[in-house]
């Protein structure tokens, strides 16, 4: 009997329908550490998945990459679902995931949460007890790891905004474990010796449980006795962490903490520089205004001719004494020609005129005799003449 | 001795200064008084700026003492 060969492409092809008809390798959960990791350029994710005995190649493509809230990377710790299939161009078996979770992230996640919810109600989110950044600090602590992109990145930025930046740093591990401990201790120790006006507390993105030690009581404790104004910036945009909750002021990025730590020079002297201009404008304005004013009063007639005040005031004196003289001088004419309007009137009254005509007045004890019946036979009577008065005797 | 204002004070104190002068409550001589003062004020704001000196250092724990080395990232 004679046995014909099949070829490689028909075994592969059977191996891979045998695979595909079995129901169990078509929806896998496979746990795993990720290692030669892979993020090609088209979008697609290559790995394997290892544990201590053996190893599984894994692809991920693009369009399930897009659900992942994390970054995958070599070491890391995960959960993979997808299905088993043969790569029948080189005869190899692979997990094709369509979803992928950091293993031990829903325990973290309600750590995290219970850890939140504890210390919200404490206060130790309040807005009141959150100081503020100071504009100028004249030394910036950095609280990160001395190797990697983050110390560089705030450096850069910092050096960019203000030339002459002083910034501390103060090594401390970023993740794995103690590292908590250590960084609140260098915030104690920041503190205690007074050795910056500002803190920023930085680390890069990564998985929840590589940013954990900013999850951690004992950083949220150190934090919230800082005496020195703390900005948190741990991972990306995206990611909170209790750190960002309790710091002063929490930043996306560590770029933008140190925007937020180190104010821009060149900024700040254009609005000192405003501020003087400012000050000429209103000085010269109010100068301006005052030499208005001056040159109004010198326009006055007062100040260009004084004399002419004098002179209108003297004329104005002057007719008034016409007019007072003027007014006595009016009484005593009329009180004259009164005078001899009474003068004339008493004259013509007088007796003496009817005297010189020839006419006596006859008296009788000194008094006028009007009427001839007063007078009785032998009274003697006075007769006065203009020349002088005569007895007489009546018949 | 006064305690060193901040700088923020420093320059809500420019502030200050402008609205006074921007008022017309001030004399002459007052209006004079407080330009020279905010002068006085924005050269000092100036002089922060510029007295500091760029250092990067990177502190370093030796004995549990705290030392204080310069620090070459090699931006």
């Amino acid at each position: 009997m004679k046995i014909e060969p099949i070829s490689v492409s028909d075994l592969n092809k059977y191996i891979k329908d045998r695979v595909a008809e079995d129901e169990y390798l078509n929806n896998v959960f496979v746990k795993g550490e990720i290692s030669n990791f892979k993020h090609h350029y088209t979008g697609h994710m290559y790995f394997t998945l290892k544990d201590d005995k053996s190893l599984i190649k894994c692809i991920m493509f693009k369009s399930y990459t897009a659900t992942l809230n994390f970054t995958p990377k070599d070491g890391m710790k995960v959960n993979v679902f997808g299905t088993v299939s043969v790569f029948e161009r080189d005869g190899v078996y692979q997990i094709y995931c369509k979803a992928m979770q950091e293993d031990g992230v829903g325990d973290l996640y309600a750590a995290y949460n219970a850890l939140k919810e504890k210390l919200e109600k404490e206060g130790l989110f309040d807005e009141t007890h959150k100081k503020k950044i100071p504009l100028m600090p004249k030394v910036i602590g950095v609280l990160t790891s001395q190797t990697g992109s983050v110390i560089r990145d705030i450096i850069n930025v910092s050096t960019r905004r203000n030339k002459n930046v002083y910034i501390r740093l103060f090594p401390v591990p970023v993740q794995g474990e103690g590292a908590g401990d250590k960084i609140a201790r260098a915030i104690k120790i920041m503190n205690d010796k007074k050795l910056a006006d500002v803190l920023i507390l930085a680390r890069g993105g990564g998985s929840l449980e590589d940013l954990w030690p900013f999850n951690e009581e004992v950083v949220a404790r150190a934090i919230y006795d800082s005496e020195i104004p703390i900005i948190s910036a741990v991972g990306h945009e995206t990611d909170f962490s209790i750190s960002d909750f309790v710091s002063d002021l929490r930043a996306p990025t560590p770029s933008a903490a140190a925007e937020l730590a180190v104010a821009d020079v060149e900024d700040l002297k254009d609005r000192i520089k405003l501020y003087e201009k400012r000050y000429r404008t209103l000085l010269s304005r109010k100068l301006d205004l005052m030499k208005m004013r001056y040159e109004k009063c010198m326009k006055s007639k007062a100040f260009t001719d004084p004399k002419r005040k004098i002179q209108d005031e003297y004329l104005k004196l002057e007719d008034l004494l016409g007019k007072i003289e003027n007014t006595i001088s009016d009484k005593v004419n009329k009180s004259k020609m009164r005078y001899v309007e009474l003068i004339s009137k008493l004259d013509a009254l007088s007796p003496l005129k009817t005297l010189k005509r020839g006419y006596c007045i006859s008296e009788i004890d000194g008094k006028v005799i009007k009427s001839a019946h007063d007078l009785k036979e032998n009274m003697e009577i006075d007769l006065k003449y203009l020349d002088g008065t005569k007895k007489a005797k009546v018949l | 001795m006064k305690e060193e204002k901040s700088f923020e004070e420093l320059m809500d104190d420019l502030e200050n200064i402008a609205e006074e002068l921007e008022s017309d409550k001030l004399n002459l001589d007052d209006s004079m008084k407080k330009f020279e003062e905010g002068m006085k004020i924005s050269k000092l704001c100036n002089e922060k700026l510029e007295s500091a000196e760029k250092k990067i250092t990177i502190l370093l724990e030796k004995n549990g003492e705290i030392e204080e080395e310069n620090f070459d990232v090699g931006v």
